[in-house]
């Protein structure tokens, strides 16, 4: 029972930082109906500046509370805006150009913009795997099951800080979309590009903010990955990007719950499946899964059922 | 005509690739003034509207709106000088409700004048307060081509385009919808320039009319002269006066 509470909380952390990766995804498929391949990328670039600015400041785990606070909350936001550029600039050298050609056209160039990146990164930052100190141990013990021969389940405050951050920006990120002129905008432009156009909405410049909200979620995730691992490579953004793409499409691709659910669902089965099969078969399981859940629910677990006239 | 109209239309032609669908129109319509555009089926009535918003851009000839070119303008920037229209097929974002809808019409006013706007909306079509909570999409076409009328009125236009607004609509409301036009000119000055099926309810209308013919302009004049002319009696009002 304990294993199974500590493997939940372990499966809730990992699944949040995919669902904030996959909500970049499933915003820009939803507006302009391309797999930007580049955002697992844009993840790895969140971290190495995050891992950047930390070494920079001197953040360690000895550095007082109110201190740690505010220097990771400028991490972030120099991690944030660092992405929001580079999204921003990708969407625009390498996919509006290439708006309106044929549907391949702009996957190919994705692809293209992700290898660049990898690369990009492999050789500004080294191959080698580059590990930090870790920044916020310690937990919240939950239960001690020692006694009859369990185990302590442990929320770290890593852990907490993961789901509690998720969670915030979903409850904010998901009020953006459905409540403000900004996202009216968006959904607008999801549905009728040219009449959202006839209504004065800039659909370019939507678009382009639809790159830089999800860019900046994924530095929220790189830094995440980063402080909850302590290792990064070039390589991380490449997988991580795979999962999180993965868990856009097992939500149901273009809806933001699903992003969110999918992430965590992946998150789950990856832990458990782990925790009680095997590791080495965790990603089979994974996709397994996901072939499942499509053959049963093509547009995913909260897609979109087409059920209007129009 | 007005010295100073409110759009013009200067030798335009317009094209989808090779298919051209405007070969050099002009066309007038001046302040506090009402146009109807008649035709046939493929005539070129709704490219014209679209493309005096930019989509399909103009291939050659010139667009002045209140004695600004446009012709180059984004469609975006067009509307923001005081444009609406309501598209030939009503193009309702279907997962919007019809409150949406409605907002997003007024994406460009000032928030203070909302809830006087939406209550002219709904006094002209109670079926839209009805049914605000509802999908786009899953409203009557007659429903949605009143959120399609309310959407343009919404966005307060200095000049209101409609294509084909009676289109699926019960006689009763295609006489409301022309009435509330009316009043809207009068009261308001407001420039409308809408396409129509029905010539003789549009003509009847409109202080002026022009007839397009397979992308060109052939005839024009004031609502009663076209009326009376034999030959727009016979290729557009047969079967149509009633
Ligand atoms: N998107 C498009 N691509 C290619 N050709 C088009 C497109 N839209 C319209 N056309 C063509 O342009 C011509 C003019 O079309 P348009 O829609 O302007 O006619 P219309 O006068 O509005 O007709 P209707 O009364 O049927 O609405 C037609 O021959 C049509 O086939
Ligand atoms: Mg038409």
């Amino acid at each position: 029972m304990e294993y199974f509470i500590q493997q939940l909380i372990n499966g809730l952390t990992l699944g949040s930082i995919y669902g904030l990766i996959a909500i970049g995804y499933t915003m820009v498929y939803g507006i302009i109906g391309m797999i930007n391949f580049a955002h697992g990328d844009i993840f790895t670039v969140g971290a190495y500046v995050a891992l950047a600015v930390i070494l920079l400041l001197g953040i360690s785990g000895a550095t007082g509370a109110t201190m740690l606070v505010l220097a990771l909350l400028l991490v972030l936001v120099i991690s944030m805006v660092f992405t929001a550029v580079w999204g921003w600039t990708v969407e625009r050298i390498a996919y509006r150009p290439l708006r309106g050609s044929f549907r391949l056209a702009p996957l190919i160039t994705a692809i293209g913009m992700s290898i660049v990146l990898q690369n990009f990164i492999q050789v500004t930052q080294g191959a080698r795997v580059k590990p930090i100190q870790p920044i916020i141990s310690g937990g919240i013990p939950l239960f001690d099951g020692r006694s009859d021969g369990g185990i302590i389940v442990q929320l770290s405050w890593m852990q907490l800080l993961i789901i509690v951050s998720t969670f915030v920006l979903m409850v904010g990120f998901t009020f953006l979309i459905t409540k403000t002129a900004l996202g009216r905008s968006q959904r607008a432009c999801e549905q009728d590009q040219k009449m959202a156009a006839l209504l004065g909405v800039d659909v370019d410049k939507t678009i382009s903010l639809t790159f830089v909200m999800g860019a900046a979620l994924a530095a929220v995730a790189g830094l995440m990955f980063l402080l909850l691992y302590g290792v990064l490579d070039f390589y991380i953004g490449f997988l991580a990007g795979i999962k999180a793409f993965t868990a856009a499409v097992l939500g149901g691709i273009g809806s933001l719950p699903g992003a969110m659910l999918g992430g965590i669902v992946l998150g789950l089965i990856e832990v458990f499946w782990s925790a009680y099969f095997s590791v080495e078969y965790k990603d089979v399981a994974a996709f397994s899964i996901l072939a499942i859940v499509l053959i049963f629910m093509p547009s995913g677990l909260l897609g979109k059922p087409e059920v209007e006239k129009v | 005509m007005s010295a100073h109209p409110m759009l013009k239309v200067e030798g335009l032609h317009a094209a989808y690739g090779k298919i051209v669908a405007l070969r050099g129109v002009d066309v007038e319509v001046a302040k506090g003034e009402i146009v109807t555009l008649i035709g046939a089926n493929g005539a070129g009535k709704s490219t014209l509207m679209m493309s005096i918003c930019g989509t399909p851009r103009a291939k050659a000839g010139q667009i002045l709106f209140d004695g600004e070119d446009i012709t180059t303008t984004p469609t975006h920037l067009i509307m923001r000088k005081g444009i609406a229209q309501s598209p030939e097929g009503r193009r309702i974002f279907a997962r919007m409700t019809v409150m949406e809808n409605l907002q997003m019409g007024a994406s460009l006013v000032d928030e203070q004048y909302f809830d006087e706007d939406l209550n002219k909306v709904f006094d002209l079509f109670p079926r839209l307060k009805e049914r605000s909570a509802q999908r786009g999409g899953t409203l009557s076409g007659g429903e949605q081509q009143m959120l399609a009328i309310g959407r343009a009125l919404m966005s307060r236009p200095k000049m209101l385009m409609l294509d084909e607004p009676s289109l699926g609509l019960a006689p009763l409301i295609v006489k409301q919808i022309f009435e509330a036009v009316r009043e809207l000119n009068r009261n308001e000055g407001l420039t409308v320039f809408f396409v129509e099926q029905n010539a003789f309810h549009a003509l009847k209308l409109a202080h002026r009319g022009y007839v397009l013919v397979n992308g060109e302009i052939t005839m024009t004049g004031t609502g009663a002269e076209l009326l009376k002319r034999e030959d727009v009696r016979a290729a557009y009002l047969e079967g149509g006066a009633h």
